[in-house]
């Protein structure tokens, strides 16, 4: 198996063996992140660029320690504190990045589609950290490495999503690959936050949280996005938690040894209980440590990558 | 490439491995602070034959670990079949130690100059040897093996390929010629 893309966009386009490949790669780098010298030559002369679009801390944080710990350079570029303030096009600050003579550059856009937009338009190596409603390829990279480091495989696992699954681009990474995988995928969430045709990526809904937890390996909890709540439609957060919580109520009840996780940041009492969040489920702080690995493993194949994709 | 000769079969592979296993302990006096160090791919089960073998001659174990060199190649941009990177397996401390670090085929060094980088990162050994199967000469860097199976002169469009029966189903080591 061999890596031929310029970019990781999303998971949709990868294969089932590219999937494979991202995964055994970061197995390497995770040893190397456990050793004293926790840095290897690998992309020594490469610059990498975090361009975000979007406020985030924990993405932007993970793609540095990443990229630094393969020895790029990394210059994290904000948009609040940029020429995109004055007017920039998107297009324009890529092919700038370009003449800089960068060589990765790792978006975050609110816009759905913005990372691909990129891609064509630079002869860089583009990753998607995150755009819009579309996709955020690392974080169910990172969620499925997590997985499959717990329980040795996904093929055949029940996996639950619960949460704002309408606006969440986890949750449509995290089915696309977990599908391609041989994984079943439900989907949780009060009704009005089930988008319309999500059955067709190949996931099952229900609205019943009880439901979606009694056959699961694991459940995925997203943070509810009260942000973008613009119609005042959303449950109020105690109401959701009395309904959609991951409790240890609710979990006593299910496969005793179901595995709790959440992409982060995470909001006690209203989508997870704190006794779950700190208990013996929960993995949440192991993917952000994963979440490293799958990074630079991800920056390793894309920089490698001299032919631009078919 | 076209297969030319069969330069070592199974018997003669074997006599060399038990010879290098011997070099070993005789140049260092023993087991003591030894470790062997094989590299991806087929260096990890030629190192693993050494233990064995060092085993049986002294009834001492010695720690056999694996190195992946892939994330210190310094021709990742050329070779077009990327090679799939694997974990590095060393799970002993390796500074004050005597390090053999095993491969199977020596050719320009840069293999070995990349494992020497990558051992550097995982502590300070006292000494690092080297132990190949085969030296087919072409060096391009200031690199010599201090224990070599069969030391044989290629030319430029000649290929070696050594087959394991780990890896490959049978011990045999090949001419190729294009």
């Amino acid at each position: 198996m061999n890596w031929a893309r310029k970019d990781l966009l999303g998971l949709e386009e990868l294969s089932k063996e590219e999937i494979e490949l991202i995964l055994t790669t970061a197995e390497s780098f995770k040893e190397v992140s456990s050793r004293e010298i926790k840095k290897v030559p690998a992309l020594r002369g490469k610059t990498v660029v975090n361009l975000f679009y979007e406020p985030s801390t924990r993405t932007r944080v993970s793609f540095e320690v990443a990229a630094k710990r393969l020895s790029a350079d990394v210059i994290n570029i904000a948009t609040e504190t940029s020429s995109v303030k004055k007017g920039e096009t998107l297009i324009d600050t890529g092919k700038n990045i370009e003449a800089l003579k960068a060589d990765i550059i790792v978006i975050r856009h609110n816009y759905s589609g913005a990372a691909a937009m990129l891609a064509r338009h630079v002869n860089l190596n583009v990753v998607n950290a995150g755009d819009g409603w579309h996709e955020h390829p690392t974080q169910a990279l990172l969620d499925i490495f997590t997985l499959k480091e717990k329980l040795g495989r996904i093929e055949g696992l029940n996996v639950s999503i619960v949460g704002d699954i309408a606006h969440s681009r986890v949750a449509r990474s995290n089915i696309w690959g977990l599908t391609k995988l041989g994984a079943k995928v439900t989907v949780c969430a009060p009704k009005i936050l089930i988008p319309l045709g999500i059955e067709k990526m190949g996931a099952r809904v229900t609205v019943d949280i009880d439901e979606a937890l009694e056959k699961a390996d694991a459940v995925n909890v997203l943070r509810m996005q009260f942000e973008r709540d613009q119609n005042d439609a959303f449950p109020n957060q105690l109401e959701y938690f009395k309904q959609f919580g991951i409790t240890q109520e609710r979990l006593a009840k299910v496969k005793k040894d179901i595995i709790v996780m959440h992409p982060g940041p995470i909001n006690r009492g209203i989508e997870i209980a704190s006794e779950v969040a700190d208990g013996r489920h929960s993995v949440i702080l192991e993917q952000v440590t994963n979440g490293i690995a799958v990074r630079m493993a991800v920056l390793f194949l894309v920089a490698q990558a001299n032919e631009p994709s078919l | 490439m076209k297969e030319k000769t069969k330069i070592l079969d199974k018997e003669t592979i074997g006599r060399s491995v038990t010879r290098i296993a011997h070099e070993i302990l005789e140049k260092n006096k023993g087991t003591k602070d030894l470790c062997l160090v094989g590299i991806r791919n087929r260096g990890v089960y030629i190192a693993a034959r050494l233990a064995g073998l060092i085993k049986k001659i002294e009834n001492e174990d010695v720690p056999a670990g694996v190195l992946d060199i892939t994330f210190y190649r310094d021709d990742l941009d050329l070779i077009t079949a990327k090679p799939v990177v694997r974990k590095t397996e060393i799970d002993f401390d390796i500074t004050d130690k005597n390090i053999i670090l095993v491969d199977d085929v020596l050719y320009t060094g840069r293999t070995i100059r990349a494992a020497l980088d990558a051992l550097a990162d995982l502590g300070r050994p006292k000494s690092i040897q080297l132990a190949v199967l085969i030296d087919r000469g072409h060096r391009e860097l200031p690199i010599r093996p201090d224990y070599v199976g069969k030391n044989i002169p290629t030319a430029a469009n000649e290929n070696i390929e050594v087959h394991l029966e780990e890896t490959d189903g049978k011990d045999e080591v090949v001419l190729l010629e294009k």
